[in-house]
Parts: structure tokens; C-alpha cells; sequence
């Protein structure tokens, strides 16, 4: 850290104690609030008339519910990578980065879970995953793996933040009432004695190895969803890789854009510096690279071929209905962002948001792009249904649930922000502790 | 429908004087208990009793039985054991007329704007010929729907037929994705049924009541086959497209025909749709050629079809 030298560990930790909402505090929340409850109250009707009221139909029979998913997924990948793999790299930067990665991907899980399960026809059934799950389906695995995954992240969550608990204990009259009783109930056990903090690091140690395998299966699993089918667009071998370089893409945009938000609400610049933004840059202009790679792979290669049952697919998205959007999303989700970050100055705080804003644009219409335009090409034509059945276009519901939904995801950041120092005080301490840095 | 109807009948006091029959050993009275009150009609009705003897019997003595019990669930999922329902359409037979798809839908109440038997308009390149195609479930013995199923809702029986339980499917929509033949439909709202079907108990061999949030497609209507008769689209058909059987005992009919299936599909080149994806259907097409109708035959029908949903 650039001005570590010069704080103490009493600025640090008021510093970065979590403050109250402000009035753009309470307008964003209530902002938030009010869409899932238009997609709560949208979901109501679902639940009442059936999947009707949404304008998927037998030959879309999957929307952007799917695609919303397949984007929560994708994000929460994002907790393995700065938690996980940059610590076991050694890499030390990235720490006060770490909660904030790790609080998206649990958001994001839940909501994914959450989604799916809007997306069934039958949720109430949803117990006969249990009773009849049959391991051969992919649907199965992806629900263990995802739990898994949730379980893990949850706890990559909760042990680096026990010392926190224990230092914010100590503000019983800033905290309030409540949440002291919540920390209490939370971290009363941790006493920061030198056992527990060797007991702590091995289980996070243990747990970033386990996480990485696992972070792979569940959006591999996930592209599976799509490549055991063998539907033209979804009939591919390169599709882990290429969803899980995607996922990493995404994830890293979404840190960097809450990074910006979290440091200019917060006026955290002494903790998320201009290096911070520096390396996250780097670390985004790779992963964007990499999935121009995967992509160029997805598409150039079946295109090369013009299959017949491929060409109606990738004359509509390169040509067709959907070209609009497919190049859309590929600009504003790769090239320009590359363009943006391979250079110095666009490595700075405000173009990286600008940046990152757009790779998670761009990555959510990506993965409808992914989903939808595969089903309006089956292999046999199109017939005997009206024509409404060869168009797909989400009805108000669909967008509410899926709004609402993000929504969502975003107030359980934000309500953890609130309660939860976003930097962790205890490691930012002890790095600043540190006589000399490698850095 | 009305056909149907007695027919059914027939059939149930043929099973019933069959019964009846079987008890008529000597020394056993079958109508003790409540026959008494029964007065002969005089009309007289001769039966074949299990023993091979004729028998006259008055018809005053028969009882009409409510219904065949139904099939339980683990009975409709095992199948029925020693066969292998095999389907054979002929290309070279069918202009459109759509008896198929109206009696399948009238049978299984299907959803007014969907079907689960299509008549597909097929031309496989600019210059080759176009006809009709008839598609049903394909009841492939390698079911792509049923191998991504995650609760067992959607499976293969023992007698080839692919069925679905409306009871257990969570809705995933997956074996939609998952079949190449987009056979699938899915309730997307709560079915439309008349009372009658409303209140009849749910079996996975009739499809019956379909179920909101549910998959549904052809059933190959085991229920007509477990009493010994032919699918609905078999039977509706005019022009004998559609021709059913077994592939152990090697014969396939369509009601007025009956051919031996492995010299059918020898000499008429039967085939199979995407047979390069390894689903392995268990129906069977004859090509188009030698038609009995041309392709413009059956033009006149799509136009009606247009008019039919735009209705809905």
C-alpha cells in the first residue's frame, strides 16, 4: 500500500467501521427495494397462471431466466479468483479486495439458486430433486456443486471476518444496539488468540485449494447444460473453457466497478489505491483477451464449416435478427474494453469503472445470446404452432423477475457493506504492520 | 369419438361375458347373490368359454363393469413385458390431412395452440421434392430427454415407449432442450379440459389430466395398446399413413393392413430421422416416392392452419 506508513491502526479501523446509509445511501436501497418488489409481485403472477405469462414457449422454452443464471454463475466465480488463486499465488495486493469478491459471489449464488427456481413450472416440486434426483442428469450435479460451492464461499466469507467481529464488538455505541448483538452472535468465540489464528489460516488455506476445483465444476457443469444437447450453438467441447474464462471476465469487471463505488462512497482512496486499480486492470484486459480467444474459437470455427444446421444459427447472430445485439455484445464486452485497458491511462479509477460497466453489460446479453437464438433453430422446421411461437422476446414479467433478481443481489451487497466492514480492518492491519513490502 | 365409445363397450362386455364364461364350470353358479331379480330376456348371445366350448347365454345376464382398473403407477413405468412398439409412417400416403393431429389432440386435450403430432412441410434442399411429414415422439431407444431428466419424470419402459409422469416433473424444461425432434410441449398455463377429463385420475399411460407446469408429448397411447388396440392417429388416419405394431412379433398395422415389418421397411427403404445423432428411433419412414397423392394435395390445409390459431 502506497501510504501505508502513515496510518495508524486506530485510523484504519475508524476508517473503514461500517458507516450508516447517507440520503444517496437510503435512495439507492429504496431504489433497490422497489424493483424486487415489482419482480416479487410479477413472480406472484407467475405463480398464479403459470409460465403463461412469460413469452418463452415450446420452441423457447428457455428466456433470459436461463441467461440470468448462466451470468449469477458466471459472477461468482469471481470469488475463487481473487480470493483463492491470488492468495495461493502469494499475492498480496489483492487483499482488501478479497471481501468484496467473496460477498458478490455469495450474492450472486443465491440468487442464481433463486432463479432456477423461479424458472421451474413446478417449484413446489422441488423436493423431488432429493427424492428421485437421478445422478446421470446434469441438473443434478449442478445443484451439488453449486450448494457446495455456496457452502464454501460462505465460509471463505465468514473466517476472515471473525478478527473483524472482534474489533467491531469493541464499538458497541457507534454500532448500535442490534448489530452489537449480531456480531456477538456471530464472533463471540473468537478470542484472537494465537491458536485460533493458526486454526483460521489453515482452514481458509484448505478451503481456497478446495474452492478453485469447485468454481470449475459448477460453470462447467453449467455450460453442460447447454453442450450435452446437440443443438447448433450448444453442440460444442470448447464450452467449460470457454464459459469458465467468461465467468472470470465478467467477475473481475463486476469487482472493479464495486470497487470504484464502494471507494468513492466510502472514501476509502488510502485502501483501494490507484495500484489497485492498476493491477485489477491488467488482470481484466487478460481475462477479456482470453474470452475474445474462447469466442473467436466458438464461432470462427463452426463458421468456417457452415454446417446446415449451424448456418441459419450464425446467419441470425452475425447477419440476422440478433446481429444487432451478438456484435453489441462483443464489442462493448471484449474489444472495447481491451482497448480501454491495455493502455496506462485507461487503467485509472474512472475509465476502469466505465470499463468495467461495460464488460458486465456486455456479458449479461452475452449469455442470452448464448441461450435464446440456439432454441429458434431446431433441427426440424418450425411448424404447426402460431407465429408468435418463432419469436422470442421477454414479456414484462420475465424483465421484472430478472431485474428484480439483480436487484436483489445488489441489496444483499449492499446490506452487508452496511453491517460488515467491505475492507477487512484486521488484514489491512497486519499489512500495514509489515516492515517492508515486496511491492 | 362416438366410435371409440362403443367400441369400448363392446370390448368391455366381450372381457365381462369372457368372465362370465370362465365361471360357468359346473356346480358354480357366477350369478349367485345378485341375479335373482334378473329377468330373462329371451335374447340370447353365444360366447366361447375358456374351455373352447360354445356357450348361449341370456343377454339379461350380463352386467356392464364401470371401467379396467387402472394401471399402477410402477405398472405404467415397467411397461408391458415381451414387446417392442415399433411405428412405421409412410411418406408416400400422407397430403396433410391432419386426421392425425385432431384426434391426437382431441384424445389427450392438448393445449388449442399446440400439437404433439406435426405435419411438417419437408423440402431438404432447393431442388429435391417436397412432401408431408408426419412426427410423433420417436420413443428412441437412446432418449436424449430422458438421460438429462433429473427425477426419472420422462422414461424408456421395457416395451420401448417413452413416457412422462406429470406427477413428479419439476418443470425444468431440460428434455425439451435436450430432444432434436422438438417434440415436446409444455403446459404453459393450467390445460383446458372438460369436466369429464378434469375428474378422471391421473395416469402416466393415458397422459390424462395434463397438468400445469408440466411436459407433455405423444405417448405412443399405451392405454389403447394395453387393451389391445391402435393409437389414435393410427386409427384416424384415411389413408392409412401411420401403421403400429410390434417389433417382436414383426407386424405393424394401420387397421386395414397388416404388413410383416422387416420385409416393409426392406423393401420400401424404411429409415429413421437423424440417424447420425445415435438416438436410435423407434419410428420408422418410408420415403416418398410412388405417391398417392401429389404434395400440392395438401397445400390447401397449412391455409387453414394459419386461420386456426390466429383464432386463438
Amino acid at each position: 500500500m502506497n501510504n501505508s506508513n502513515t496510518l495508524t491502526s486506530e485510523q484504519i479501523t475508524s476508517d473503514l467501521l461500517p458507516q450508516k446509509f447517507g440520503s444517496r445511501g437510503m435512495i439507492w436501497t429504496g431504489i433497490l427495494v422497489l424493483i424486487c418488489a415489482i419482480g416479487a409481485y410479477a413472480y406472484y403472477r407467475q405463480l398464479r397462471y403459470g409460465l403463461v405469462v412469460t413469452n418463452m414457449r415450446d420452441y423457447v422454452s428457455w428466456g433470459i431466466y436461463i441467461s440470468n443464471f448462466v451470468f449469477f454463475v458466471a459472477i461468482s466465480l469471481v470469488g475463487s479468483l481473487i480470493t483463492a488463486i491470488l492468495r495461493l499465488a502469494d499475492v498480496h495486493w489483492a487483499t482488501p479486495l478479497t471481501r468484496i469478491a467473496e460477498i458478490i459471489a455469495v450474492s450472486a449464488i443465491v440468487f442464481a439458486s433463486l432463479i432456477i427456481i423461479v424458472d421451474m413450472g413446478r417449484p413446489e416440486r422441488f423436493y423431488n430433486l432429493l427424492l428421485h434426483g437421478r445422478l446421470q442428469s446434469p441438473i443434478i450435479w449442478d445443484v451439488v456443486v453449486i450448494s457446495t460451492y455456496f457452502l464454501i464461499s460462505l465460509l471463505l466469507l465468514y473466517f476472515p471476518l471473525l478478527p473483524d467481529l472482534k474489533i467491531m464488538i469493541n464499538f458497541k455505541e457507534k454500532t448500535g444496539n442490534a448489530l452489537h448483538k449480531l456480531y456477538r452472535f456471530q464472533g463471540s468465540f473468537w478470542k484472537g488468540t494465537a491458536e485460533q489464528f493458526k486454526i483460521s489460516e489453515k482452514s481458509i488455506n484448505i478451503l481456497c485449494i478446495i474452492i478453485i476445483p469447485v468454481a470449475f465444476c459448477i460453470h462447467t457443469v453449467t455450460s453442460w447444460l447447454f453442450a450435452t444437447t446437440y443443438r447448433p450453438g450448444w453442440d460444442s467441447t470448447n464450452f467449460g473453457a470457454y464459459f469458465i474464462s467468461g465467468a472470470f471476465l465478467v467477475g473481475s469487471g463486476a469487482v472493479v466497478v464495486a470497487m470504484y463505488v464502494f471507494r468513492r462512497y466510502y472514501h476509502l482512496e488510502k485502501y483501494i489505491t490507484e495500484l489497485h486499480f492498476e493491477k485489477m486492470g491488467k488482470v481484466v484486459v487478460l481475462l477479456a483477451l482470453l474470452y475474445l480467444y474462447f469466442n473467436v474459437n466458438e464461432y470462427l470455427v463452426p463458421a468456417f464449416k457452415m454446417k446446415k444446421p449451424e448456418e441459419a444459427h450464425l446467419d441470425e447472430l452475425f447477419t440476422g435478427e440478433y446481429a444487432p445485439l451478438f456484435w453489441f455484445a462483443i464489442m462493448i464486452g471484449m474489444i472495447i474494453p481491451i482497448f480501454i485497458l491495455i493502455f496506462k491511462k485507461g487503467r485509472k479509477p474512472l475509465p476502469m469503472f466505465i470499463a468495467g460497466i461495460m464488460v458486465v453489460v456486455g456479458a449479461w446479453f452475452k449469455r442470452y445470446l448464448i441461450v435464446t437464438p440456439t432454441l429458434l433453430h431446431p433441427f426440424l422446421p418450425m411448424h404447426d404452432v402460431p407465429t408468435s411461437y418463432h419469436h422470442y422476446f421477454p414479456s414484462w414479467e420475465e424483465w421484472a423477475i430478472a431485474m428484480g433478481s439483480l436487484a436483489g443481489a445488489l441489496l444483499v451487497i449492499t446490506f452487508f457493506a452496511r453491517i460488515y466492514p467491505i475492507i477487512p480492518i484486521h488484514e489491512t492491519i497486519i499489512e500495514n504492520e509489515k516492515p517492508a513490502h515486496q511491492e | 369419438m362416438e366410435n371409440k365409445e362403443t367400441s369400448r363397450r363392446n370390448f368391455l362386455a366381450t372381457a365381462l361375458l369372457a368372465g362370465v364364461a370362465a365361471g360357468c364350470i359346473p356346480n358354480k353358479n357366477p350369478f349367485e347373490g345378485y341375479a335373482e331379480d334378473v329377468k330373462a330376456s329371451g335374447e340370447k348371445v353365444k360366447l366361447l368359454s375358456v374351455n373352447g366350448e360354445v356357450i348361449e347365454i341370456d343377454k339379461a345376464f350380463l352386467k356392464p363393469v364401470p371401467d379396467l382398473p387402472p394401471v399402477s403407477n410402477i405398472e405404467a413405468r415397467r411397461g408391458i413385458a415381451g414387446k417392442k412398439f415399433v411405428m412405421v409412417i409412410d411418406l408416400s400416403r400422407c397430403k396433410n390431412v391432419k386426421a392425425c393431429q385432431t384426434a391426437c389432440n382431441h384424445m389427450h386435450s392438448v393445449h388449442p395452440t399446440q400439437n404433439w403430432i406435426k405435419v411438417l412441410e419437408m423440402q431438404d434442399a432447393d431442388k429435391t421434392a417436397p412432401y408431408w411429414e408426419p412426427t410423433t415422439c420417436m420413443h428412441c431407444d437412446e432418449p436424449p430427454c430422458v438421460k438429462v431428466c433429473p427425477v426419472d419424470a420422462t422414461f424408456k419402459r421395457q416395451d420401448g415407449i417413452v413416457l412422462i409422469d406429470s406427477d413428479r416433473c419439476i418443470g425444468c424444461r431440460f428434455c425439451m432442450a435436450a430432444c432434436p425432434y422438438s417434440t415436446r410441449v409444455f403446459n404453459w398455463e393450467e390445460p383446458v379440459l372438460t369436466k369429464e377429463v378434469a375428474e378422471k385420475d391421473y395416469s402416466c399411460e393415458t397422459s390424462m389430466p395434463q397438468k400445469k407446469g408440466t411436459v407433455g408429448k405423444c405417448d405412443f397411447c399405451p392405454d389403447m395398446t394395453r387393451r389391445g388396440e391402435l393409437p389414435h392417429c393410427v386409427s384416424a388416419c384415411p389413408n392409412g399413413v401411420f401403421m403400429f405394431g410390434d417389433m417382436i412379433q414383426d407386424s405393424v398395422t394401420n387397421g386395414a393392413e397388416t404388413f410383416r415389418f422387416s420385409e416393409l421397411i426392406k423393401d420400401k427403404a424404411g429409415y429413421r430421422l437423424m440417424e447420425d445423432l445415435g438416438t436410435k428411433p423407434s419410428v420408422y419412414y418410408l420415403p416418398p416416392v410412388n405417391r398417392n397423392f401429389p404434395f400440392e394435395s395438401g397445400l390447401d390445409n397449412v391455409i387453414e392452419d394459419d386461420k386456426k390459431f390466429k383464432s386463438n
